[in-house]
C-alpha cells in the first residue's frame, strides 16, 4: 500500500506547490498594490459596453433546448475523430457500429427537426 | 479486434426488436397525426414479440461475456415485458380523459424496455452501466411527461438529479472494483475476488448503494414517495412494477455472480437494507392519506422481502427472489388498476378516505382491491402468502433465522395499513360514486385479481420455472 501511495507524492507536491503559488498571487495585490478606486473601475466589464442588466434574469429557455442538441453533435463528432484514427484496424464490423450509431442519432435528429424544435418561433 | 459474424448476435434479437420498432415507431408517430392509439397497439405487439422471441432464442453469450442470455435472463424478461405491456395498457383511459395523449410514451416505455433487457442481461459491469442508464433515462423523461403539472416536473427533475447521484456513487464503485481486481467481467471479479480485500469491499459498498437506489430499498427509498406521488398515475404503475424488476435482477446476478468469494460481507449488507427496508415499509405506511404515497412505502417494504432471499445468497433464496417479483408485479399492477378507476365526474382522486364505502357502491371493484390487500398483506390463500413462505424459507435454509423472524414481523405490522384500506371500505359511510370503470382496466384487474386469488391452485409452473431461472445464476 504505502509503495501504491509513494507514486502519488509528486501529485502532491504539484498541487501544494500549485495552492500556495495561487495564494500568493491573490494574496499579494491586496497587501502591495496601488489602489484609487472610482466607480467606472469598480463596475463590471463587459466587453466594453456599460453593464445594462443584471446577469442573474431570466432568458428564454430556447437557448437551452440548441445547446441541448448541439451536445448530441458535439459527442457524435467526439465519437467520430478517434474512430476514423483507428478505422483501418476495425474492419468491417467497426464500420457497421458506426453506421448503426450514426442511424439512431439521424432518427433522433429527423424526430426534433419533425416537432419543430429547431424552429425559432 | 474480431469481427463479430451476425449469426452470433440471435441472443440480443428481443432487444434488437425493441429498439428497431421503437424508432420506427417514433418515425411512424413524427410523420403521422392522431396515430396515439395506433403506437399504444403496436409497442404492446412489439412487446408481446420480444417476449416471444426471448422464449425460443437458444442461450448463450453475446460479445464475449457482457451480455448473457440464460434461463434467469429469460425468466425476468418475461417479467418486465409483461410489466411493460401492462403499463402501456393501463395508460389509455386515463391520458385520453387528462388530454394528455402523445405517441411518445409508449415508445419511451419500450425504449426504457430495451435498457432493461440490456440490465436483466449484463454481464459486465460496463453493460450494466449502459443497461442502467438506458432505462433510467426513458423513466426520468416520463416522470415528468405532464410538462404542465407542477408535482409531475418536480418529480422529474427530483428522480433525474437524485438518480445522476446514485449513479456516480455506481460508477465510483465500479471504478474501485474494477481496480483492485483488474476486471470488469462478473466472472473475472469472481475469480480475483476470492481473497476479498478492504477495497473490494468499498467498490461493493458503492455499487450497492446505486442497486439500493434503483430498487428503492432504504436508505436510498427518499425519492420514492415523492415521485410516485408526483408523477402521473399510470406513470406510477409502471414505476413500481417493470424498472424495479430488472433493477432486482440485476442486483441478483451481479452479487451472485461477482462476489461469491465475500458472501459474508455482501450478506451482511443485504440483510441491513432488507431489515431497514420491511421495517420502514411497514411503519411509515401507516400515517399515509394518499394512496400513491402508501403504495410507494408498500413497495419499499417488499423490496426488503424479496432482498430477504437475497441475503440468503443460494439457489433456494433466489428462487424465492425471483417467485416474490412475479407475485408482487400482479398484486402491484391489479392495484394500480384500481387507483387509476378512482375517478369521480370531477377528475382523479387519490385519497384513501375517496374508498369510504366502495363495497356499497361498487362492489366488484372493492373484492377485487380487498383481495389484492390481502395478498399484499400476505394472508394465506393469496399468492402474496406464498411470495412470501419462499423467500423465508430460502432465509431459514441459510441458518438466517432473525431476518425471518423479523421479516413476519415486519408483515404483520404492514398487515393492519392494508386491512384499514379493506375496513374503511366495507364499513364506512359511502363517499360519492366514481365513474364506470373502463373496460380495459376491468381487464387488468381481473387477470391480476384471478392469479393472486387461484395461484395456490397451481403452482408448480411458477416455482419450477424460477428454480430453472435461479440455478442458471450459481
Amino acid at each position: 500500500m504505502s509503495e501504491l501511495l509513494q507514486d502519488y507524492l509528486p501529485l502532491v507536491i504539484f498541487i501544494a506547490i500549485a495552492m500556495g503559488l495561487g495564494l500568493a498571487l491573490l494574496v499579494a495585490p491586496f497587501l502591495v498594490a496601488y489602489k484609487s478606486p472610482d466607480p467606472e473601475k469598480l463596475s463590471a466589464y463587459e466587453c466594453g459596453f456599460n453593464a445594462f442588466d443584471d446577469a442573474r434574469m431570466k432568458f428564454d429557455v430556447r437557448f437551452y433546448l440548441v445547446a441541448i442538441l448541439f451536445i448530441i453533435f458535439d459527442l457524435e463528432v467526439a465519437f467520430l475523430f478517434p474512430w476514423a484514427i483507428v478505422y483501418g484496424h476495425l474492419g468491417v464490423y467497426g464500420f457497421w457500429s458506426m453506421m448503426v450509431f450514426l442511424g439512431v442519432l439521424t432518427i433522433g435528429f429527423i424526430y426534433e427537426w419533425k416537432k419543430g424544435a429547431l424552429e425559432w418561433d | 479486434m474480431n469481427a463479430v459474424p451476425l449469426s452470433s448476435m440471435t441472443q440480443v434479437l428481443p432487444e434488437i426488436v425493441l429498439a428497431i420498432g421503437g424508432m420506427a415507431l417514433l418515425m411512424f408517430g413524427a410523420y403521422r397525426d392522431r396515430v396515439d392509439n395506433a403506437v399504444c397497439v403496436l409497442s404492446v405487439l412489439l412487446l408481446a414479440a420480444a417476449g416471444v422471441t426471448v422464449t425460443i432464442i437458444p442461450n448463450g453469450n453475446v460479445f464475449g461475456t457482457s451480455f448473457i442470455l440464460d434461463d434467469y435472463a429469460r425468466f425476468l424478461k418475461i417479467l418486465a415485458y409483461l410489466g411493460s405491456a401492462f403499463a402501456i395498457v393501463m395508460s389509455l383511459n386515463y391520458q385520453t380523459l387528462e388530454k394528455q395523449r402523445t405517441f411518445e410514451y409508449p415508445i419511451l416505455i419500450l425504449l426504457s424496455t430495451v435498457g432493461m433487457g440490456m440490465l436483466i442481461s449484463a454481464g459486465d459491469l460496463i453493460a450494466l452501466y449502459l443497461g442502467l442508464e438506458l432505462m433510467s433515462l426513458a423513466l426520468y423523461v416520463v416522470a415528468a411527461s405532464n410538462r404542465d403539472s407542477l408535482q409531475s416536473t418536480e418529480a422529474g427533475l427530483k428522480y433525474f438529479v437524485l438518480g445522476a447521484l446514485s449513479s456516480g456513487m455506481l460508477l465510483y464503485g465500479c471504478s474501485l472494483i474494477y481496480g483492485f481486481t483488474g476486471n470488469v467481467s462478473f466472472n473475472g471479479i469472481a475469480k480475483a475476488s476470492s481473497q476479498g480485500g478492504l477495497g473490494l469491499i468499498f467498490g461493493l459498498v458503492f455499487l450497492f448503494a446505486g442497486f439500493c437506489f434503483k430498487v428503492s430499498a432504504v436508505p436510498f427509498h427518499m425519492w420514492t414517495p415523492d415521485v410516485y406521488e408526483g408523477a402521473p398515475t399510470p406513470v406510477t404503475a409502471f414505476f413500481a412494477a417493470a424498472p424495479k424488476i430488472a433493477a432486482m435482477a440485476i442486483f441478483a446476478r451481479a452479487t451472485i455472480s461477482a462476489f461469491p468469494g465475500i458472501t459474508h460481507q455482501w450478506q451482511q449488507i443485504v440483510v441491513f437494507v432488507s431489515i431497514a427496508s420491511m421495517a420502514l415499509g411497514a411503519f411509515a405506511a401507516i400515517g399515509q392519506t394518499n394512496i400513491k404515497r402508501l403504495m410507494a412505502y408498500s413497495s419499499i417494504g417488499h423490496m426488503g422481502f424479496a432482498l430477504v432471499g437475497l441475503a440468503a445468497g443460494t439457489p433456494e433464496g433466489v428462487q424465492g427472489v425471483l417467485v416474490y417479483m412475479s407475485i408482487y408485479l400482479a398484486m402491484t399492477v391489479g392495484t394500480f388498476a384500481v387507483i387509476l378507476s378512482m375517478r369521480r365526474s370531477e377528475g382523479m382522486v387519490e385519497k384513501i378516505s375517496d374508498l369510504s364505502g366502495l363495497s356499497r357502491s361498487n362492489p366488484g371493484l372493492a373484492f377485487f382491491l380487498a383481495l389484492l390487500l390481502f395478498s399484499l398483506a400476505g394472508i394465506p390463500p393469496l399468492a402474496g402468502f406464498f411470495a412470501k413462505y419462499y423467500v423465508f424459507l430460502g432465509a431459514m435454509k441459510a441458518g438466517l433465522y432473525g431476518l425471518a423472524v423479523i421479516g413476519v414481523l415486519a408483515s404483520v405490522v404492514g398487515a393492519y395499513y392494508y386491512l384499514l384500506i379493506v375496513k374503511i371500505m366495507y364499513f364506512d359511510e359511502p363517499a360519492k360514486d366514481f365513474n364506470p370503470v373502463p373496460g380495459e382496466l376491468k381487464a387488468v384487474l381481473g387477470v391480476a385479481g384471478l392469479f393472486n386469488l387461484l395461484y395456490f391452485v397451481y403452482p408448480a409452473p411458477l416455482i419450477g420455472a424460477a428454480g430453472i431461472a435461479a440455478k442458471s445464476l450459481f
